[in-house]
């Protein structure tokens, strides 16, 4: 454990063909931490977590979890994805446990985490639903929730909220950082919403328009729950909304 | 409150039905469709004739039906045994598809009634030569649904498995097969049906029985209502087959249509 980190991303860089699409980026995040990743829209930032997820191989630099290069394989990775993702044709209870049947989890473990998760989600009325039931929201959750359910080393987000209103939004932020606490996970939430990033993130990571680079690494320092509303709030939301302009 | 339209809706189907049938007895008794073309009445006559008589092709009506639905039954089994692994296999690993689809594409367009003459040479004119034009038949869509079904899985659920570390076959096998089920049943119902269409050239391959042969023979001795209820006992039996598929794939495919 050298200084603590659990992910090291070692000069990440990707180019599809002559187009330079990240360029150098180097961080590191703690075991547990939850980091907020913002960007102009179209900077890279969904490549960015393919790198990450290695659906994408980095044209050069290196992405470790503790000191070992990251592998699906390996590593316990999860992804909650932008778009719907459950599988259609498994219920909410199945749903919960894909993710866990591909990692070899035992069954009374996983029937264990389910029932927890259940309860977290406050589903448990509906844990025999197939996702066509269910709201996009709930849906949402159920991809939240399995997205935990295999207590991973690393957890990638990809604007899993982009699609809500603000009211939901609110309740599942909530939701995200109770499970957060809940399994002590490392979170990599990637999100255009500033508002969004100073709620949820313990350190906030701008990246620049395209090709992309780190350009500030903020540290949120707030207590929680966070009040939106109050002065150093709207202090680090309009910093950060400085940053990210371009023009 | 739904039971109620429900059953208004049963009463409008039946009525649609009922009034064909007596438009149908009434055009005939009054000579509107020809010395040829039979009656509803005369069909039935033909229907309670054939339960025990086994003119004018040799075999009772029962007998008939059994023959027809044996022949079409092996040949559709393995339609689907060989094309729907096939047509996954085809949309899953490119390798595959690009070694079989040349002779695919090819083989695709050849109607399955066009096999017959070279079928005589290879199998004779037993069940196997009838059974192998109406694999031809139904073969093709099973291959076709199969393949375009799961190349329409969502990359998003692949990505999901693979985030997790599943390898290539459990992704397929879990998430690929899954995804194109409804698909693959569109293609069984497009199966059965043009296997149960093939069957009346099928059983042209000198035949002893069948309700494609029933028909055929029925032709020859100009009994036009024999024909007709030979048509009526095929189009009954597929409506039978599409029913039974229907609760099946409300079975298999709980998840609804992708």
């Amino acid at each position: 454990m050298e200084n603590e980190s659990k992910i090291r991303v070692d000069h990440l860089t990707k180019k599809f063909g002559d187009l330079l699409v990240l360029d150098d980026i180097s961080f590191e995040v703690k075991q547990g931490e939850f980091v907020c990743v913002v960007g102009p829209t179209g900077c890279g930032k969904t490549t960015f977590l393919n790198l990450l997820t290695r659906i994408y191989q980095p044209s050069s630099g290196e992405l470790y979890i503790d000191g070992i290069p990251a592998d699906p394989k390996k590593h316990n990775i999860s992804f909650a994805f932008q778009e719907p993702s459950a599988m259609p044709w498994l219920t909410v209870s199945q749903n919960l446990e894909f993710g866990m049947k591909i990692k070899k989890i035992p069954p009374e473990e996983r029937a264990k985490r389910i029932d927890r998760l259940l309860k977290l989600l406050g589903m448990e009325d509906v844990r025999d639903a197939y996702p066509r039931q269910l709201s996009v929201s709930a849906e949402q959750r159920v991809i939240i929730g399995r997205a935990f359910s295999t207590y991973p080393d690393l957890l990638l987000m990809d604007e899993p909220y982009g699609q809500m209103d603000v009211k939901m939004r609110f309740y599942l932020e909530d939701e995200v950082l109770k499970l957060w606490k809940e399994f002590n996970s490392t979170v990599i939430f990637i999100t255009h919403n500033i508002e969004e990033a100073v709620y949820l993130a313990e350190r906030v990571l701008v990246l620049s328009n395209k090709p992309a680079k780190i350009k500030e690494n903020i540290k949120i320092d707030l207590p929680r729950p966070r009040d939106i509303s109050s002065e150093q709030f709207i202090a680090l939301r309009r910093h950060i909304t400085d940053s990210i302009k371009w023009w | 409150m739904a039971s109620r339209k429900q059953h208004r809706y049963a009463l409008l189907t039946s009525a649609t039905f009922i009034i064909f049938l007596i438009v149908w007895q009434i055009a005939g008794s009054l000579g509107l469709l020809g010395n040829y073309t039979p009656t509803p009445y005369e069909v039935l006559q033909a229907f309670f004739f054939k339960l025990d008589n086994i003119g004018p092709d040799g075999s009772l009506l029962i007998t008939n039906i059994l023959s027809s639905l044996y022949t079409s039954f092996v040949g559709f089994v393995i339609a689907v045994v060989v094309g729907i692994p096939l047509g996954l296999l085809m949309g899953w690993y490119k390798l595959f598809s690009r070694f079989i689809n040349p002779i695919f594409e090819i083989i695709r367009p050849i109607p399955a009634v066009a096999w017959i003459p070279l079928m005589i040479v290879w199998v004779g004119v037993g069940i196997t030569a009838k059974a192998l034009i109406i694999f031809f038949a139904a073969f093709v869509s099973c291959v076709i649904n199969a393949y375009t079904g799961i190349r329409q899985t969502n990359p998003a659920l692949i990505n999901v498995a693979k985030t997790y570390g599943a390898s290539n076959f459990y992704t397929f096998i879990h998430v690929g097969i899954p995804s194109a089920v409804p698909m693959i049943f569109a293609g069984l119902k497009i199966a059965l049906s043009t296997s149960w269409g093939t069957l009346v050239a099928a059983e042209m391959l000198a035949a002893s029985s069948g309700l494609g042969y029933m028909i055929s023979m029925a032709r020859q001795f100009g009994r036009a209502d024999i024909v007709v209820l030979g048509m009526v006992v095929i189009g009954l039996l597929g409506f039978l087959f599409n029913f039974i598929f229907n609760i099946i794939e409300a079975f298999v495919n709980k998840g609804g249509s992708v």
